[in-house]
């Protein structure tokens, strides 16, 4: 069985390297204790009330053998980490630079080219990437465990991480530090691309996914967009209750606010809801949502609010 | 003991008095220490059944008993009861309080009413918890800022409690650390004691220097959320990761704080049931202290992807590294003990051997997460869950469940049943391999923690995680049971069942209202086992 997950990113086999040689040297050090404990308490198990036992207090020799070699042991183990650690930490002057934003709970991305994707951080095989981030609220924690690489997200402050995607396919992105209630559904897809696909997605995939989801009836593009776009963080379309509220049935139902009021949940308030979430608070949620205004287009929302009105 | 026959016929075991009143207003340090005993007991009780509330929750992926804001209600709750009321004023306050007086030679503690006052600061905290249970915390034990500043549950009522106990910490450290310095019987010096009681001295020293830290972190907390004053929040101007360096200044200490009376215990266990003197008495006694020194310098490895500089994590990863050095003197000093002993696998035995393995797995997994590169990959996952359970349980609670089997024939005067205690010891032995060996696993896979749920690959792991903390939950409530039927079914203990010749067994059991007849004159120190002129090595 495999106990490490794949490589792939450039470091990531040199991060295996300084775990395997730590697992080694824990494993020796390991099964000679053990065999020290299980050997001693069979060899010596009392015999009699009576047995003999000598009265040793100690042995200078030894305790400065076993005070010596860990000291060397731990001191190496230091330097191992540190010199990976430090190439970790300096990323080339040529890495292409995204800015990740996270909040509760997704993850925004904005690419150089002035395009933006939720949850989906598209790279380029083998180009270097150095991903600059914030937080929006709480902290939250960049952690891709295929690239060996890991790093909070904090308000009032940048902080960053590079990585050079060595495989072509799709990694599992997770948010490693707890940020409440959605932490555990706040997952993204890091997508590496081949150069020349890479090159087709920054020139004109949204033609190519226009032309594509232009086929597509409004209800199968909301459905795609609902889960593509993160709205399955925290709102279930099978009635259970997550962070936000069901989509089931929702739409032409009453809704009650935590004003007190009531509004029909219509195109219009289904609308203002996505792209203003504060506007009208139901009842019983916190003010958690990020807006949409500005990421999800009219087209979008319009799909959305068409894949609500099929869940009944 | 000369006047042995007088000492018999005043003799009225410190358990004679009954009523509640008479224990709730007992300034002995015996009855303090058994009320600490109870208390923290039935808290790790509690704190274990929303363990396996929560183990269950994850035995598959999606729903299974809780959602997603429970679950996270459940491991706050778990965690701070855990820390705050089990595990940190635990062994310190309940053994501590038993045990030092008596071996050291003295009737009481040097500040009896202050003692009174701690337990009853304990209580206080542990019932402003209770009442906070009302709108239960969701913020994880750590409280991490800004998201304690912005849940809505109720984070100040659960801090002030940790506040109270806190206070509570601080006396009793201070207590234990006159008591050591003044009331040590004639010829009891420094090289002479019991290793516990130089445990206990180290502990003392953590709870007192940084205890205060987290108690001013909390109530700084407690402002900015009450009075809106930005020390944390980045909206208001503030730094959320000072409140982590203030917060692991006390934390990391707080570890050792956990960890020491434990170390402190198996250094009793082993001799006597090795018939040897501890190996290494001295690099014993000072280890200790070096590693309540160290431990204040490291609180950053908590940190290294945290957003601090590089600098800075280096710093700290090679002060944490110096960790495992007096670590592993005590666990190869250990070892050497039983080497040519006359080795009694009693059930407290079986705890102390378990607790130098286990604890090896805990050190050792310390050191791949002391090492920056290993760190950035490992932190928050569930390799951190394992390696503090190995810590906590595999040392702490073995060391805690150990003295329980140790000191239970000197605390009440009966003996339990040895061989269900066997049982319980290998049900809890396997169960907690099984529940945590496989959480190493899920965190070099990468498994991130605190999830209420996971992606379906991690679902084997998960599953035998939950099969096993069923083992270990039916292993402790077989010991819990047997402990108590010997309460009431056991046979009248001996005054010194196991031929130990410290201090604390030449009392009769239970020991009387202020210990000695006579204050004892001590000649040596408490591990004289063997014929000494056989000595070699």
């Amino acid at each position: 069985m495999n106990w490490l997950p794949e490589q792939a990113s450039d470091f990531a086999g040199r991060v295996d390297t300084v775990i395997w040689f730590v697992t080694i040297i824990s494993l020796i050090s390991f099964i000679l204790i053990t065999i020290g404990l299980v050997y001693f308490a069979i060899k010596y198990r009392r015999r009699s009330e009576n047995d003999e036992t000598p009265y040793i207090t100690g042995n200078l020799f030894l305790e400065m053998l076993w005070t010596v070699i860990p000291s060397i042991l731990v001191m190496v183990i230091f330097v191992y980490g540190f010199v990976v650690y430090r190439d970790m930490r300096t990323p080339p002057q040529d890495a292409l630079e995204v800015n990740v934003t996270g909040k509760q709970w997704l993850w925004q991305f904005q690419y150089q080219n002035g395009k933006s994707t939720i949850n989906e951080l598209y790279v380029q095989q083998d180009k270097p990437v150095k991903v600059v981030m914030r937080s929006d609220d709480v902290i939250h924690s960049f952690f891709v465990p295929a690239f060996r690489v890991k790093q909070d997200l904090i308000g009032g402050m940048y902080t960053y991480l590079w990585f050079t995607p060595t495989k072509v396919g799709i990694f599992d992105l997770y948010c490693a530090e707890y940020c409440g209630t959605g932490h555990s559904a706040m997952l993204g897809k890091v997508i590496v691309m081949s150069p020349e696909a890479y090159d087709r997605w920054e020139k004109g995939e949204e033609e190519e996914e226009g032309k594509a989801v232009a086929g597509l009836p409004p209800d199968q593009l909301g459905e795609k967009l609902y889960k593509e776009r993160g709205c399955n963080a925290c709102h279930s379309i099978d009635g259970s209750t997550l962070v936000g509220p069901t989509w089931k049935g929702l739409f032409g139902h009453e809704v009650s606010l935590t004003d007190g009021s009531t509004v029909t949940a219509d195109e219009n308030y289904i609308r203002q809801s996505i792209l203003e979430p504060q506007a009208k608070m139901v009842k019983g949620f916190g003010p958690v949502m990020p807006a949409f205004k500005g990421i999800l287009s009219d087209d979008d929302v319009a799909a959305i609010i068409a894949y609500i009105k099929t869940l009944k | 003991m000369a006047n042995h026959t007088i000492a018999e016929t005043l003799y009225v075991p410190y358990l004679d008095e009954k009523g509640i009143l008479s224990w709730l207003l007992s300034t002995d340090h015996k009855r303090i220490g058994i009320m600490y005993l109870i208390s923290i007991s039935t808290s790790f009780l509690i704190a274990g059944i929303s363990s396996l509330l929560m183990r269950l929750e994850l035995i598959a992926p999606g729903k299974t008993i809780v959602d997603a804001h429970q679950y996270n209600v459940l491991f706050t709750f778990h965690g701070t009861v855990m820390v705050f009321f089990f595990i940190v004023p635990g062994l310190a306050a309940s053994l501590g309080n038993f045990l030092i007086p008596l071996m050291i030679g003295a009737r009481d503690v040097a500040f009896p009413k202050l003692n009174l006052g701690s337990y009853w600061l304990y209580l206080l905290g542990a019932t402003i918890l209770l009442i906070s249970l009302l709108k239960p915390a969701d913020t994880g034990w750590t409280f991490y800022t800004p998201y304690s500043i912005k849940t809505g549950t109720d984070v100040i009522l659960l801090t002030t409690g940790i506040f109270i106990l806190g206070m509570s910490s601080i006396l009793t450290g201070l207590n234990f650390i006159v008591t050591i310095h003044k009331l040590r019987a004639p010829g009891m010096t420094w090289h002479r004691l019991n290793l516990f009681v130089w445990a206990s001295y180290a502990t003392a020293i953590l709870q007192l220097l940084a205890t205060p830290v987290v108690g001013i972190t909390l109530l700084l907390l407690i402002m900015e959320r009450v009075f809106g004053i930005g020390f944390f929040d980045p909206a208001k101007g503030g730094d959320p990761i000072l409140f982590q360096n203030f917060f692991w200044f006390y934390s990391h200490p707080a570890v050792y704080i956990m960890i020491l009376p434990a170390f402190g215990v198996i250094s009793e266990i082993i001799p006597v049931f090795s018939r040897k003197p501890i190996f290494g008495y001295k690099a014993m006694a000072y280890s200790l202290l070096a590693i309540a020194l160290i431990s204040f310098l490291v609180w950053a490895h908590h940190m290294f992807v945290s957003g601090m500089s590089e600098v800075a994590a280096t710093i700290f990863s090679f002060l944490t590294m110096l960790v495992a050095i007096p670590t592993a003197i005590k666990v190869f000093n250990w070892t050497a003990t039983l080497y040519k002993g006359s080795i009694q696998l009693h059930s407290a035995m079986l705890y102390a051997l378990s607790l130098i393995f286990l604890f090896t797995i805990g050190g050792l997994t310390g050191v791949f997460l002391g090492s920056l590169a290993v760190d950035v990959h490992l932190h928050d996952t569930y390799f951190v869950v394992a390696h503090m359970h190995y810590v906590m349980i595999g040392g702490t609670v073995m060391g805690f469940f150990g003295a329980l089997h140790f000191w239970y024939p000197k605390m009440f005067g009966k003996m339990f049943n040895e061989k269900v205690a066997k049982v319980a010891w290998a049900l809890i032995f396997i169960g907690f391999n099984v529940t945590f060996f496989p959480q190493f696993i899920l965190g070099t896979l990468g498994m991130p923690r605190r999830y209420a749920d996971y992606p379906p690959e991690f679902h084997s792991l998960h599953e035998l995680s939950t099969i096993g903390s069923l083992i270990l939950g039916i292993g402790v409530f077989i010991m819990t049971v047997n402990l108590l039927r010997g309460l009431t079914n056991g046979e009248k203990a001996p005054e010194n069942p196991y031929n130990s010749v410290s201090l604390e067994w030449q009392v009769p059991s239970p020991p009387p209202h202020e210990n000695f007849e006579k204050i004892p004159v001590v000649t040596d120190y408490p591990y004289v086992y063997g014929k000494k002129n056989t000595q070699e090595g």
